[in-house]
């Protein structure tokens, strides 16, 4: 029990290392079992004390990373889902229903650029936060990005974790994992809003803590979309416009084709 | 068998004592409910106390920029901490609930049941050397020089937080617009927990996380 607690706790972070030791351990079982049933012998010890050694120098090795070098990953984020509604958006649509048909057209208009798409979820389904942090840590993506959407306010909102940057750690805590990846994060945020400014989009920059993205380990960005308004407050463009979602849904993805473009250029976005 | 009369005679007595004992009893009790109802008097006998009006910095969110704006208003402060803070965030709320507000968020005054105020866990190691100050009934130190950084946990009522528009910037700018204006008047509050009727709770309306402790003094309002 305390051991799977453990291993949920570090979840995506840890993984490889967790799943590695519970393997070592599973082995020296199995060899205490095999001394129990056929009495010590000095073959056995010295087969045993080889394993452990060669297993305690293989986990000192650092943690192989889950996708292959030069492999660009984007994860979706459609907060929300199943029993969580979200918000009411203004026309009655749930704020669970928009960012899943959000993520969809993010996602297609990403494969159709070559880009390797991992969603949370691709469902009307409940999915829990530390469940979406594992999912996008597992992906070892270079940008992810939180879906959301809300009346309130005006254009796109972008939000990066408000946790001072820290240097990355070999153990980084679940709930503050996202402070060693901070710096990319903003860098992120920073090349979505030129690419929203381009297009004539109201942009709002904040800092805020989310529980999913602060567990996140990569560059991840909140993205919250609410109607586009006038001067006065007057929508120009309500959420449900499927041309408001189009032209948020490709200016995003043309973001994300410009943050790959840099990622390749800079070997920092594979490791913080 | 027969009862001896001398059994006979006892036992008539304390029974006669008893019942006597019990009216008496029934009659000092009905005494003594008239008696506190006589007292009773729903009338004022002393005219309520008006703290005098003083200047207040209340930071004001705008949901159209995401910025913070620090506005001076003129209201009855307390001079009890836990009062104070609860008038101001009072007068925030109802400036939010106001037909024309830039972040609308209904509810107004009513919806923070209290405001608390403690030690903050770096305050100088004083934690217990004063206790907790409810809204409008607390205690401070007396000493000023005793008092060092102080945690601010407000409590907010279920209806509020029910009512309260869901989406990460109107959320995040209600949080930090509380955190901004309490800092502003009780600059000694550095940090601010919320609870919702007492109870702690995830987030506002699905964004905000309210399980974290937010460090009131990194709110700066907008030049």
């Amino acid at each position: 029990m305390t051991a799977l607690k453990e291993r949920r706790w570090y979840g995506g972070v840890l993984a490889p290392e967790v799943r590695y030791l519970s393997a070592r351990l599973e082995i020296r079982s199995i060899f205490a079992a095999i001394n129990q049933a056929l009495r010590p012998s000095p073959c056995i010890w010295v087969l045993t004390a080889c394993m452990t050694v060669s297993q305690l120098a293989a986990a000192q090795a650092p943690p192989v990373s889950a996708a292959p070098a030069g492999r660009f990953v984007v994860v979706l984020d459609a907060a929300h889902g199943g029993d969580d509604a979200g918000g009411r958006l203004g026309n009655g649509q749930a704020e669970k229903a928009f960012t899943l048909a959000l993520s969809v057209r993010l996602r297609s208009l990403l494969a159709a650029r070559g880009i390797q798409v991992t969603t949370t979820r691709e469902s009307d389904a409940t999915v829990d936060l530390n469940r979406r942090a594992e999912i996008a840590n597992h992906a070892n993506a270079q940008a992810c990005l939180s879906l959301h959407g809300s009346e309130s306010g005006s254009g796109v909102h972008l939000f990066v974790s408000s946790m001072a940057p820290v240097q990355p750690a070999r153990f980084a805590p679940w709930k503050t994992a996202q402070a060693a990846w901070v710096t990319r994060s903003l860098a992120l945020a920073g090349t979505l809003n030129s690419a929203l400014l381009q297009a004539g989009m109201t942009v709002t920059l904040g800092r805020t803590s989310l529980p999913a993205v602060d567990s996140m380990t990569c560059p991840a960005v909140a993205v919250e979309i609410a109607p586009e308004r006038d001067a006065g407050k007057k929508p120009i463009a309500e959420l449900d416009d499927p041309g408001y979602q189009a032209r948020v849904a490709e200016t995003l993805a043309a973001a994300l084709l410009e943050w790959r473009t840099d990622a390749w250029r800079t070997t920092e976005a594979h490791q913080p | 068998m027969r009862i001896p009369r001398y059994q006979t005679i006892l036992f008539t007595v304390l029974l006669v004592a008893s019942v006597g004992m019990g009216v008496a009893l029934w009659q000092l009790r009905e005494r003594a409910h008239q008696r506190l109802l006589s007292g009773q008097d729903s009338a004022p006998t002393q005219a309520p106390e008006v703290a005098p009006s003083e200047q207040a910095t209340i930071l004001l969110a705008s949901d159209a920029d995401g910025t913070l704006l620090a506005q001076a208003q003129s209201l009855p402060l307390p001079q009890d901490p836990g009062a104070r803070a609860r008038a101001v965030l009072g007068k925030l709320l109802d400036m939010y609930a106001a037909a024309d507000a830039a972040h609308p968020v209904p509810g107004g005054a009513s919806s923070i049941a209290q405001v608390f105020l403690l030690p903050a866990q770096d305050g100088y190691g004083r934690g217990s050397q004063s206790g907790a100050s409810p809204g409008g009934r607390g205690s401070q130190s007396k000493d000023p020089m005793q008092m060092g950084p102080e945690l601010a946990v407000v409590n907010l009522t279920g209806a509020f937080v029910a009512s309260h528009p869901s989406g990460i910037l109107t959320e995040m700018l209600t949080v930090t617009s509380i955190c901004g204006t309490l800092h502003a008047n009780l600059p000694r509050v550095t940090e601010v927990r919320f609870l919702v009727d007492g109870q702690p709770r995830a987030t506002l309306a699905g964004h905000a996380d309210l399980t974290r402790t937010y460090l009131a003094t990194e709110v700066v309002p907008h030049p």
